[in-house]
């Protein structure tokens, strides 16, 4: 990767399949340092994981791309044009960009089909009957079409899930982020949401997923990030990042989150304190 | 339980909580039979009743012009209420914005509406027409009352409301805005709602109390057109030299305020099962 490095090129590249371009990204909270210089650039269609250990500002970076978070240095282009400018129209940009967050935030006085039409009749200023149809068929998209008159509440954390990014796609997004959209479901409920996820990626879209589902990393992302300590460290295609990492840091985590019970391995145990636990 | 202290302590005979929860109920009892005794036997209750109610009284109470008094409360209180909702929203938003001046012009605002009587407030707000020859304030008497009341009561449900936007999460503004809203679209359509949801029950109290602070009107001149059931009961009293119409008027607010008060309850325990 370190090849075609990108800073060595144009800024920004001009080419619109460069959906999404990020240059020299730092981010601080306070004395926090989260984000320490990240160079990243997603094309047209592809599907990036991000994964990485928890405070390796993996979240920060999906949140910067839309500008929840506010860079404290660099540049962000979406779709060629900089959303990191102060004259930026960072709310028309965001009708292009698909967010999903880890705790829904549907809107819970809404129904679930409001949920969707509320900013296609607001913001895009469609029609009544158009936000309707619209919203209707990406409900039906991810399998819900018979709750849309469901509030929030009524729906179990995975439909809720649905409905969000029957949310986000309702706006006809030109990409769309995730931000460990699985986190918070029970493990029986992770499925339906990773399902629609590999619909929506089997169908060309952009997406780009803060996850911890190695699982399905390795089955849908065309290129694995792994982020540690505010710096990419390694990136490349799942077989490579997962399946073969080069870096040690990369290593210890994928040791650690496919084997959750952080047992030592065999070679580790040099004090010798304690039998060997098979 | 240490050695130290088995010797310190001299061994006390203490009951045990069972029967010390026994001993102080009957105490209790004890107090309240006698209270009722010393009623009983010192209280003449013909007396009593011929002054706080006496029958004919309260017919002559009813019939004369309660349900206009009645009316007229539920205006004075109704529309206080409205001026000091619109005035409450602005001011809370006032207090949660960007721009310093606001945050500080609703912060004297409030201040100084909660620490000033109403009384006052209402009598200042009677009299302007002394100091600004002209002015005149439409809907009189009931225009004066609702922007006195409404004013000192924007400044109390200014907090709730700045409570309830506040207590709205901070991941409703981010999908909002993710879908491409403005911050004042967000706040219309997505926090605003949910904010009046979770304040609806301390903004039913402010109704309450708001009910019972629109009795403080009989410091402005009214015309008997405009009396409120306070205004309406003392001015009958005062007539008959007796208390029984303003002991109707009480009651007439209790009219008023119960259902609110049971309604609160309502929701309150609706909101906690839904959380």
């Amino acid at each position: 990767m370190s090849a075609e490095s990108t800073t060595a090129v144009k800024i920004p590249t001009g080419n619109r399949e460069d959906e999404i371009q990020v240059y020299d990204l730092h981010k601080s909270f306070g004395d926090l340092e989260v984000l320490t210089g990240i160079d990243l650039v997603v094309r047209r269609g592809e599907v990036v994981c991000v994964i990485g250990p928890s405070g390796s500002g993996k979240s920060t970076l999906l949140r910067c791309v839309n500008l929840l978070e506010k860079p404290t240095k660099g540049r962000i282009f979406i779709l060629n044009e900089e959303i990191t400018d102060p004259d930026a129209d960072v709310d028309r940009l965001r009708t292009q960009m698909g967010m999903v967050f880890q705790s829904f935030n549907l809107f819970p006085h809404l129904t679930a089909l409001q949920n969707c039409t509320v900013a296609l009749t607001e913001v895009l200023k469609k029609s009544p009957a158009d936000a309707k149809a619209i919203a209707m068929e990406n409900l039906h998209k991810v399998g819900l079409g018979d709750r849309a008159d469901s509030y929030p509440l009524k729906l179990s954390g995975g439909q809720q899930q649905r409905v969000a990014i029957a949310r986000a796609l309702s706006m006809d997004p030109e990409l769309m982020l995730f931000d460990e959209p699985t986190s918070a479901l029970d493990p029986e409920l992770v499925g339906d949401v990773l399902s629609v996820m590999r619909d929506l990626a089997a169908g060309g879209m952009t997406m780009m997923v803060v996850t911890h589902e190695m699982a399905f990393a390795r089955e849908v992302a065309d290129r694995v990030i792994f982020m540690d300590g505010g710096v990419i460290v390694e990136q490349g295609p799942p077989a490579e990042v997962i399946g073969n990492p080069k870096e040690e840091r990369t290593r210890t985590f994928l040791r650690r989150v496919l084997d959750p019970t952080h047992l030592p391995a065999p070679e580790d145990e040099v004090t010798g304190g304690s039998p060997s636990r098979g | 339980m240490s050695a130290i202290t088995a010797e310190g302590v001299r061994p006390k005979r203490k009951l045990s909580a069972r029967k010390r929860g026994q001993r102080v109920r009957i105490v209790q009892y004890a107090v309240l039979a006698l209270l009722v005794l010393l009623a009983i036997l010192f209280v003449d209750g013909r007396q009593v009743s011929q002054v706080f109610f006496r029958s004919d009284m309260v017919r002559r109470t009813i019939s004369t012009n309660l349900p206009l008094a009645f009316l007229n409360t539920i205006a004075y209180t109704g529309g206080a209420f409205v001026v000091g909702l619109a005035g409450g929203t602005v001011l809370a938003l006032m207090k949660l914005s960007h721009v310093g001046p606001y945050r500080w012009l609703a912060t004297i605002y409030t201040e100084f509406f909660r620490g000033v009587p109403a009384l006052i407030v209402l009598l200042t707000f009677g009299l302007l027409p002394l100091a600004l020859p002209g002015l005149k304030i439409p809907l009189d008497p009931y225009g004066t009352v609702w922007v006195g009341l409404g004013m000192v009561s924007a400044a109390y449900m200014s907090e709730t409301i700045r409570a309830g936007i506040q207590a709205v999460p901070k991941g409703q503004i981010e999908a909002a805005r993710s879908l491409g809203m403005s911050s004042g679209l967000a706040t219309r359509r997505i926090v605003l709602p949910q904010a009046f949801r979770i304040v609806t029950p301390p903004l039913t109290n402010e109704l309450v109390l708001l009910t019972k602070d629109s009795s403080l009107v009989y410091v402005l001149g009214l015309t008997a057109q405009g009396y409120d059931l306070t205004k309406y009961g003392k001015d009958l009293s005062n007539t008959y030299a007796n208390v029984t119409p303003l002991v109707i008027a009480g009651l007439s607010y209790l009219v008023i305020t119960l259902p609110l008060t049971f309604l609160v309850r309502k929701m309150e325990a609706r909101q906690a099962r839904s959380k």
